[in-house]
């Protein structure tokens, strides 16, 4: 824990009639609120990640990519240096921030429509070249800041409002699985798929991120964690229902697991 | 708001540094002059004709300290990945070619506004399209006036030898760090790949520091980095606009360059950047030898473009003419720089990707002289 933890547990709550803090804002987190919409998990995932960066004590080496979607204003919420990219490119320039500063731990954070559809040559390639990068990929099924288009990984049969139909295999081909296509590519180091809809899921993402950075960190590789999520706004359904979805119908259609992990091979 | 401190060691230790007297084709020339001028950091794709250049720094730049060579798997990669390289507070550097170069315009545009330093290079070739590989300058208006969405400049050089080429890219990288706005060398085929001599030693050897500003690990606890081009509230963004346009003026008050060729007591303006005006003061040279009055001005930076320059010796000619290989861009300039002139304003242009011949040059201002309203030539807006 660095000093500003320590202050901020006196300053917010004294430890005094038998009271210690047991829960609090992780230190890489800034006290600001997050701007996401109910039932969206964004913010439980930028908890789970600023709570990993925490436990590594790596807040000063941490460098972010914002890409563009709703975690646009990623840099908004983590205490620590950030680039907001251009739509989908995000690991091109964590490539060119990771190969610039060796020493930095490189975290690039991108949505669905960013990374598996206008970013795909992007992720391949970092992911091909073994950039040193981490990648948290926030698979929610739908375009979410331009109001619920259809995404990459929209379900076959999905409404979307660019499938008001029904998402047509036929017409718009089917989800994109990313972790499943970059898992033979030698630069790639980790690749897990968890989702973010309940406790468990949440604490499986925790390790999937704290194995990611830890792999970063040991020069192994590329790695990946995609969290499947909801978008409870644009799909339409109460935040309960959307994370009920997600356990019940985003998981029958993207296996959870881990697609490679370097240090067990 | 200069970073750049004179490298003091000197520079035989080292043996990566491209020094001493070299034949060698522009394309290699702005890569020498890039690393004296203290780049670490190349990421390109390959087209030609600026293959030359992403060859050059594939090899040389991994015997650079802490060197950084990656061949993107696209021009949009490259151009971001300059992006992050730059963000880190490196001098980096991109070059292609004009399909290549309008791949890279959305990543300019952002780096615009970040205000990040960085050296773009384009040798252009004849579009649209695919066009050809021909010498061409038909990216004009793509690179002074902006190319990319919004409003924003490039600080846009253009040299017209090889030696300039290793000059400019000193210079563009002295300049985008200066004003942390990236800068661009507009050249074509001619001057990417012809040979010519260039002492090395000449370009001045820079020791960049990371500046204030740049993304790294926080070792002293500063506060944190962020580089970014969004800015929702449009009354913020107006704010950051006044800046840009602050700069963008400071920009055009200090930098402008030009060159002035025999135009004492010329009566004929002509005007001309880049392999063009190579050919030019070569025709001016000839006519000059027939006791023929005509003077060239080239336009160093088409980005701060030289309006008052040309308007001043626009005063009192005959007539001004504009060669250009292209159907008509820096001619607006021209036009622009020499509306209140009532000298005439003549275009001669070349298309296709052919390059003008000096007797075609000659006989274009013999014919301006003999008529200076030659309706063959004279531009008007239309």
């Amino acid at each position: 824990m660095s000093d500003t933890t320590t202050d901020l547990r006196q300053e917010v709550t004294p430890p005094k009639d038998g009271f210690e803090v047991v829960y609090q804002r992780p230190d890489s987190l800034n006290d600001v609120q997050f701007t996401y919409c109910p039932g969206c998990q964004h913010g439980q995932v930028h908890h789970a990640l600023a709570e990993v960066i925490d436990d590594l004590g790596i807040k000063n080496r941490c460098i972010g990519m914002a890409p563009v979607g709703c975690s646009v204003f990623a840099y908004e919420f983590f205490d620590f240096d950030f680039i907001s990219c251009s739509h989908g490119r995000a690991p091109a320039t964590a490539t060119g921030v990771k190969r610039s500063e060796p020493d930095s731990i490189v975290i690039s954070y991108q949505g669905d429509g960013d990374l598996a559809s206008i970013g795909t040559a992007e992720i391949v390639h970092a992911a091909n070249r073994g950039e040193l990068i981490t990648v948290v990929f926030i698979n929610n099924a739908i375009y979410g800041m331009t109001g619920g288009q259809m995404a990459p990984t929209s379900l076959p049969g999905m409404q979307t409002s660019t499938s008001p139909r029904g998402r047509d295999t036929t017409i718009a081909g089917h989800p994109m699985h990313v972790c499943e296509m970059l898992q033979n590519l030698k630069g790639v180091a980790y690749l897990a798929r968890t989702t973010a809809h309940n406790t468990k899921g949440l604490l499986k993402t925790k390790a999937a991120l704290k194995t990611a950075l830890k792999y970063q960190m040991e020069g192994r590789g590329f790695t990946m964690v995609e969290v499947l999520c909801g978008c409870s706004i644009n799909t339409r359904r109460t935040p309960r229902a959307s994370a009920e979805w997600i356990g019940e119908e985003m998981t029958k259609a993207f296996d959870l697991g881990v697609f490679k992990d370097a240090g067990k091979e | 708001m200069s970073q750049v401190a004179t490298e003091s060691k000197p520079a035989a230790e080292k043996s990566w540094l491209p020094s001493g007297l070299q034949l060698m084709k522009g394309n290699h020339a702005v890569c020498a002059g890039a690393i004296r001028a203290g780049c670490t950091a190349y990421f390109g794709y390959p087209i030609t004709p600026q293959n030359e250049a992403i060859e050059y720094m594939s090899d040389a730049l991994l015997d650079v300290p802490n060197g950084v060579f990656i061949q993107g798997e696209s021009e949009i990669a490259s151009i971001n990945m300059v992006m992050g390289a730059a963000a880190t507070g490196r001098l980096a550097m991109t070059s292609s070619s004009s399909p290549g170069i309008s791949l890279k315009q959305e990543g300019i545009s952002y780096i615009a506004m970040m205000e990040l330093p960085c050296l773009i290079m384009n040798v252009c070739r004849c579009g649209p399209g695919l066009g050809n590989i021909a010498p061409h300058q038909g990216d004009y208006f793509q690179t002074v006036k902006g190319g990319g969405h919004g409003d924003y400049r490039l600080i846009s050089l253009a040299p017209n030898s090889v030696t300039e080429m290793a000059q400019h890219a000193a210079l563009g990288f002295e300049l985008a760090v200066k004003y942390r706005n990236p800068a661009c060398i507009l050249t074509d085929g001619v001057i990417g790949q012809m040979m010519e001599p260039v002492d090395l030693d000449a370009i001045p050897v820079v020791n960049h520091q990371k500046p204030a500003w740049a993304m790294g690990v926080n070792t002293t606890g500063r506060e944190r980095n962020v580089i970014t081009s969004i800015f929702l509230d449009p009354e913020e963004m107006g704010e950051f606009h006044e800046q840009l346009i602050a700069k963008y003026e400071l920009i055009k008050q200090n930098e402008i360059r030009f060159e002035e060729y025999e135009l004492e007591d010329a009566d004929i303006l002509c005007v001309a950047y880049g392999s063009v005006s190579r050919v030019v003061s070569g025709a001016v040279r000839d006519l000059r030898a027939k006791g023929v009055k005509v003077g060239l001005l080239r336009p160093i930076t088409v980005w701060p473009f030289p309006y008052q320059a040309i308007k001043k010796h626009a005063e009192g000619k005959q007539a001004v003419i504009s060669f250009e290989m292209s159907w008509g861009q820096m001619v607006e300039d021209v036009a622009l720089a020499t509306r209140h002139n009532p000298a005439p304003l003549h275009f001669v242009p070349k298309h296709g990707g052919m390059t003008f011949t000096p007797l075609e040059i000659e006989q274009a201002i013999e014919a301006v002289r003999a008529n200076p309203r030659n309706s063959e030539t004279l531009w008007e807006p239309s």
